[in-house]
């Protein structure tokens, strides 16, 4: 890691951080690559967070589904851990509950694969600050 | 293989259930396979939208049309005119109340949510481990503006302005106390982070530090430049190692990227942070509990003045802000003091964020603007009480709050008016009680909660306190006394006159709480002896009836203490005197024969 040296080099570094996040979501293969957020705070791992994430891993791979895992904060679903946000290019992202490893095989059969969604969504029902 | 083109998302919440959302999800499914449409149009019930009032909602994918009210009736017009035509169905969209235009996409229409994340922002959206996914969401742009373009006392100036109050439970002015322990003159100075979550039920804190650890970071360094101190320490509890793990990640990181140390930026400012880890304590979240803990003596208070902003760790002024008032900074000087008091009340801007738990539907963590009801809390965010019971009482503030009821329930909520109410913001801990929670047991188990965590330096507290739970404990038992229920609130006076610390101060809070507001549950305790929520095991009795037993003999044979008397195929019955009411022989009758009384 290089030292920051001055508020323009953070600017730097946020926009190429940006347009990495936007390659990300416009890759070489937009239709292929998605994203899976797990939230892994004390209480999502404590409900299995972290099984679920490692099988997202292991078999996103395994299925050849070009993706990306990652581990965020609480996403405030406390009654409905663990909880992970799916997001496949195109379209918005979705937040599914109560995700065990058979309920993460059925997002990735059905939604990933098929579009065909599964139960257990939480809709978004907060206002984000870039809204406001 | 069935490829969807269009999805029908039904909320399945318990308010739209309760007007009928699964009947009109029966109905778009039929609907959908009466046109032999099954292979692409799919139906799903979901999650609570957070809009119940104008439930049952129905939202169209992928075009984001938002349905409200929408009757099990209206099923067959959805699908044939906007599934099929494509054209929406204009008198369910949703009508914006000030405007009066229907939103056609729905996300236009992100006012409808009763949730605003500030401090939360990034929880839940960033990997907190990667200081690069904070970075590019403004993160450390902040502390770079305050650093090139702003003075000390311009960034003060702003955070007065924007009319921050401390979220740990007090609610002081930000900016005043930074502009207090600027004014302070010493050689070093010190910015603590105070992440001593104590309350039984809230987790604001901890959530924050595991989801979006840089903005406490990046607000300390802001505050160090403020008050001119080159040194951050946060007091956090050791047993949120998973929040250790992740500060000291995410501190590493920015020590790595020079954004703590020296020369942050290049502009010649120098700051660093270190952890100093709680026992967890209770008493320690009180600011100069909190500073002798760090400085390794015993965690007790000492009397104020003089304040940590003039005499503070190691006798150095010190600035002491709990973490979710530290997550609000950065935003704040990013979007300007302006922004952030057009959110709010008057005297109490910005959000707040809650634990919501109890006997709740939607049990979790949320942020409101101040000024929301407790109505918009518990309905419409918390989607309502548990198995349609009734609502009884929220306690905020935790133990050292008090509880409000339903006559509170459209109250605007903000530090005033919760004091006002006889509670207090606190922390952010929302424990909500139903018909069943006995509130006489609600005081004991808060009390119960201070009395073990009082430091015992000053007699009210650790004496005072002692007796509360005792008095509490007889009413319980059945053996009070009308003299005990002014005994009790004579006590709690005193407890509150004369303690040192705010531990002290507010213990009696719950007593006096719920004696004001429910005083027919003690008086039921003390005069009729009954405990009308049937919790206060002393109080009841299990009673065999004599008309349904069968003599099953399944009673005798589960109670613990043989406390049920009778023959094979003749009546049964409880020797009150031995019974310890432990309710196993109700659960094991098949017949219904045993009651409480």
């Amino acid at each position: 890691m290089t030292t920051i040296k001055s508020l323009d080099d953070l600017r730097k570094i946020k926009s190429s951080v940006q347009s990495k996040l936007a390659l990300r979501e416009r890759s070489d293969h937009p239709d292929q690559l998605v994203q899976v957020r797990v939230a892994m705070a004390t209480c999502g791992i404590a409900s299995g967070a972290k099984i679920v994430m490692d099988y997202m891993m292991v078999e996103l791979e395994k299925r050849n589904i070009e993706s990306i895992v990652t581990q965020t904060g609480c996403m405030g679903y406390c009654y409905a851990e663990p909880t992970i946000e799916v997001t496949v290019p195109g379209k918005d992202p979705i937040v599914f509950g109560y995700v065990d490893t058979k309920k993460a095989d059925q997002i990735i059969e059905k939604y990933i694969k098929n579009g065909e969604l599964v139960e257990g969504i939480i809709p978004v029902n907060y206002e984000s600050i870039d809204e406001k | 293989m069935a490829k969807f083109k269009i999805h029908l998302l039904v909320c399945g919440g318990t308010g739209c259930r309760a007007s009928e959302s699964e009947a009109l999800f029966h109905n778009l499914k039929a609907t959908i396979s009466e046109k032999g449409l099954e292979n692409e149009v799919q139906v799903i019930t979901t999650g609570c939208f957070g809009f119940c009032e104008k439930g049952p909602i129905v939202k169209v994918m992928p075009d984001n049309t938002f349905y409200t009210q929408v009757t099990p009736a209206d099923a067959i017009e959805i699908i044939e005119e906007h599934v099929i035509k494509g054209r929406k169905v204009q008198r369910l969209l949703y009508e914006n109340p000030e405007t009066k235009e229907k939103v056609v996409d729905s996300k236009k229409m992100g006012f409808y949510r009763k949730q605003l994340r500030i401090a939360l922002r990034n929880c839940g959206f960033i990997d907190p481990e990667n200081i690069d996914e904070y970075i590019g969401r403004d993160g450390y742009m902040a502390l770079g503006k305050c650093l090139t373009e702003l003075t000390p006392e311009q960034v003060i100036e702003i955070m007065k302005k924007s009319g921050l109050r401390g979220r740990g439970g007090g609610g002081f002015p930000a900016g005043l106390k930074w502009e207090i322990t600027r004014a302070s003159k010493a050689d070093q100075k010190y910015v603590v982070c105070n992440a001593d979550e104590g309350d039984p039920g809230a987790f604001m804190d901890r959530s924050i530090l595991e989801g979006d650890p840089h903005s406490v970071i990046e607000a300390m360094a802001i505050c160090g430049y403020c008050i001119d101190a080159s040194k951050g320490l946060v007091y956090i509890r050791a047993e949120y190692p998973l929040a250790i793990e992740r500060l000291k990640t995410a501190i590493k990181q920015a020590r790595e990227y020079g954004l703590l140390g020296e020369n942050v930026l290049g502009t010649g400012f120098s700051f660093d942070i270190e952890l100093r880890y709680g026992a967890g304590a209770f008493v320690c979240g009180e600011e100069t509990a909190l500073i002798h803990s760090m400085e390794g003596l015993r965690g007790e208070p000492t009397v104020k003045p003089p304040f940590p902003s003039v005499s503070g760790y190691l006798g150095k002024p010190t600035n002491v802000n709990n973490v979710e008032t530290f997550a609000n900074v950065p935003v704040i000087i990013n979007r300007g003091a302006e922004w952030f008091a057009s959110i709010g009340t008057e005297k109490s801007r910005g959000t707040k964020v809650f634990a919501l738990a109890g006997k709740i539907n939607n049990v979790g963590l949320i942020e409101v603007p101040m000024g929301i009801t407790l109505r918009e809390v518990i309905y419409e965010i918390g989607g309502g009480i548990k198995d349609g019971k009734e609502f009884k009482a929220v306690q905020t503030g935790g133990p050292s709050g008090g509880c409000l009821t339903q006559r509170h329930l459209d109250t605007p909520i903000d530090y005033d008016n919760l004091i006002a109410a006889g509670s207090m913001m606190g922390s952010g801990g929302m424990i909500v009680m139903d018909e069943d929670d006995c509130m006489v047991s609600i005081a004991k188990f808060y009390l119960d909660f201070t009395v073990e965590e009082s430091c015992g330096r000053c007699a009210p507290c650790r004496i005072g306190n002692k007796r509360l739970i005792e008095i509490l404990e007889k009413i319980c038992k059945g053996e009070g006394t009308m003299d005990d229920l002014d005994n009790l609130r004579n006590l709690s006076q005193v407890i509150k006159d004369t303690s040192l610390c705010g531990l002290g101060q507010t213990s009696p809070n719950p007593v006096l709480s719920t004696m004001e507001n429910f005083y027919e549950e003690y008086i039921a305790h003390v005069m009729d002896k009954k405990c009308p929520s049937g919790q206060c095991k002393s109080l009841l009795q299990y009673i065999i009836d004599a008309e349904n037993c069968v003599g099953c003999t399944a009673c005798a044979r589960n109670c613990p203490v043989n406390a049920i008397i009778g023959e094979r195929k003749g009546v049964h019955v409880i020797d009150q005197a031995v019974c310890i009411k432990c309710g196993a022989c109700m659960e094991k009758c098949k017949f219904n024969a045993v009651f409480i009384k």
